[in-house]
């Protein structure tokens, strides 16, 4: 496997408005994407993790540091290759689920059959060929999000970026979002970073999981889980997934009680 | 017909029955309420003769003029104040209190600035729905929720892309409110401008057919008037629903 994303002490700064002091947001942060690697991303609240997501998809630069995405540098433009998903329902309402899924394609200027194919693929892959020709505001919030991933999918990006996208599903749902997240992961080989308040979701779906300290957030461990490729959420059950969820909660509570303000116990 | 739409014209025509019954029976005089089927009539005869053309061609044109111009000059002065906060931020006291002016007072100034001719009350039509149209249009591209524009930048959409292919139809639902209500204003601008200001347009046609003690030939022009802005709003109301309906309400 080859580097994809590289992070050489990374920084990222808020200059302060009306007066208020900067906002040291993000680092310095320094690893690696491995190419195909399942990465996932879990710290306490406001400590950055949104920002490192935003800088690796290049929708803000850093302000410090050097990141790249297969060797070209990271400065604020959204390289080709790249999707995003966000934790809000980013849906188009006035397009139904067809034409949501196609939109980006339609922009890249693909031939229609092309268009056709690939749509149809996502959607059925999604699980959403019955709801095709429906509107955002007839589906249910897991269906919207599904949607999403489809519309990134289509694109066939080499890096996936995910902030929180189960953040609004029950946790039944979410358990089966992820195992069409590792099935979509193993078929597109594509590298995959999420972003996540759930430990469980963590420690379940990634090959590496950063656990990020409270802001501005560095990594304060980088957990190897060593799951074989073809894992579902059945791996719940594997003694190793309570040790691992263990290991970054043993850090994430520390964290989480110092941006409380408390002294952990 | 649904149960709703069933009880609306069973109110009307209760209502219109009343009016009749209380003309017919002599329970109010003549001069100040014609029966509505004499008003009918009286709609159908003004429908055959010449005069009522020129004055709904007149009073229609400037209506149209006033949509037209308070449209366009309301959307550029919504995308405006949204691209420029601080203008908003000074503007934001005139703005909320415009509606409190007493619009037509300006009537000699704008005879003064395009003469004695249709443009006064254009401008009249104009200054009732512009705001509308820029408070709607500011309205809706401040809604646009930052997701999208996020997701826009993801997928390396031009500026103009942004603009017409996310922009535009996230904020369709208020660009067309300000549209429906630079409309109803416009009409109300004119056609009261036409009944208190004008020589001809058919809001000066009912003034003066009230003036001349003309009672049915008033309700009827009034009936006219009602019937082609109610179509208007009532098809307007159609596409505007279809729209909500596809959204959810969202």
């Amino acid at each position: 496997m080859s580097n994809h994303v590289v992070f050489e002490g990374v920084t990222k700064r808020f200059s302060g408005r009306d007066g208020r002091p900067d906002i040291h947001a993000l680092g310095p942060v320094s690893f690696t994407l491995q190419q195909g690697e399942f990465f996932s991303v879990v710290g306490p609240s406001g400590c950055g993790k949104s920002t490192l997501l935003d800088v690796m998809a290049g929708l803000s630069a850093p302000s410090e540091g050097v990141a790249t995405f297969e060797g070209h540098p990271l400065k604020g433009t959204v390289p080709d290759g790249v999707g995003v998903v966000f934790q809000e329902d980013s849906s188009f309402p006035w397009l139904n689920v067809t034409e949501n899924v196609s939109f980006h394609l339609r922009q890249m200027g693909l031939d229609e059959i092309e268009i056709r194919t690939r749509v149809e693929h996502a959607i059925a892959f999604m699980g959403l060929s019955a709801f095709s020709k429906a509107y955002p505001a007839e589906l249910s919030g897991g269906m919207r999000q599904r949607v999403c991933i489809a519309r990134t999918l289509v694109t066939r990006p080499r890096l996936i970026l995910l902030d929180e996208p189960f953040g609004a599903l029950d946790q039944q749902t979410r358990l089966l979002m992820g195992d069409e997240l590792l099935r979509l992961w193993r078929e597109t080989g594509a590298t995959i970073l999420l972003i996540t308040h759930a430990l469980d979701e963590a420690s379940m779906l990634s090959d590496r999981i950063g656990v990020m300290s409270v802001r501005p957030g560095r990594f304060i461990d980088l957990v190897e889980t060593g799951w074989p490729r073809n894992r579902t959420s059945e791996i719940v059950s594997d003694r190793r997934f309570g040790e691992i969820t263990g290991r970054i909660w043993q850090h994430l509570r520390a964290e989480s009680m110092s941006a409380m303000g408390t002294q952990a116990a | 017909m649904s149960l709703v739409a069933k009880i609306r014209w069973a109110v009307i025509v209760g209502f219109l029955s009343f009016l009749e019954l209380i003309c017919r029976a002599g329970w109010v005089d003549g001069i100040s309420l014609s029966p509505p089927t004499q008003i009918f009539l009286t709609a159908l005869s003004i429908l055959g003769t010449a005069e009522f053309y020129r004055d709904a061609g007149l009073t229609f044109s400037t209506v149209a003029g006033s949509i037209f111009a308070a449209v366009i000059f309301g959307f550029l002065m919504g995308m405006g104040l949204h691209r420029f906060p601080l203008v908003r931020r000074f503007l934001d006291p005139f703005l909320a209190s415009y509606y409190s002016i007493p619009t037509f007072v300006f009537y000699p100034f704008f005879i003064v600035l395009f003469g004695l001719n249709r443009f006064p009350l254009m401008a009249i039509g104009f200054i009732f729905a512009v705001v509308a149209m820029a408070i709607n249009t500011l309205s809706g591209l401040q809604r646009v929720p930052r997701v999208l524009m996020r997701s826009a930048r993801v997928m390396r959409l031009s500026r103009w892309q942004t603009i017409r292919l996310v922009i535009m139809p996230s904020a369709a639902p208020y660009l067309f409110t300000g549209l429906k209500l630079s409309i109803v204003y416009s009409f109300i601008g004119v056609i009261a401008g036409e009944f208190i200001l004008s020589g001809a347009g058919l809001g000066f046609q009912i003034a003066f057919s009230y003036n001349a003690f003309e009672t049915s030939k008033m309700y009827g022009l009034m009936a006219i008037l009602l019937t082609v802005v109610g179509s208007i709003n009532l098809y307007i109301y159609a596409i505007e629903r279809r729209i909500y309906s596809r959204r959810g309400g969202r």
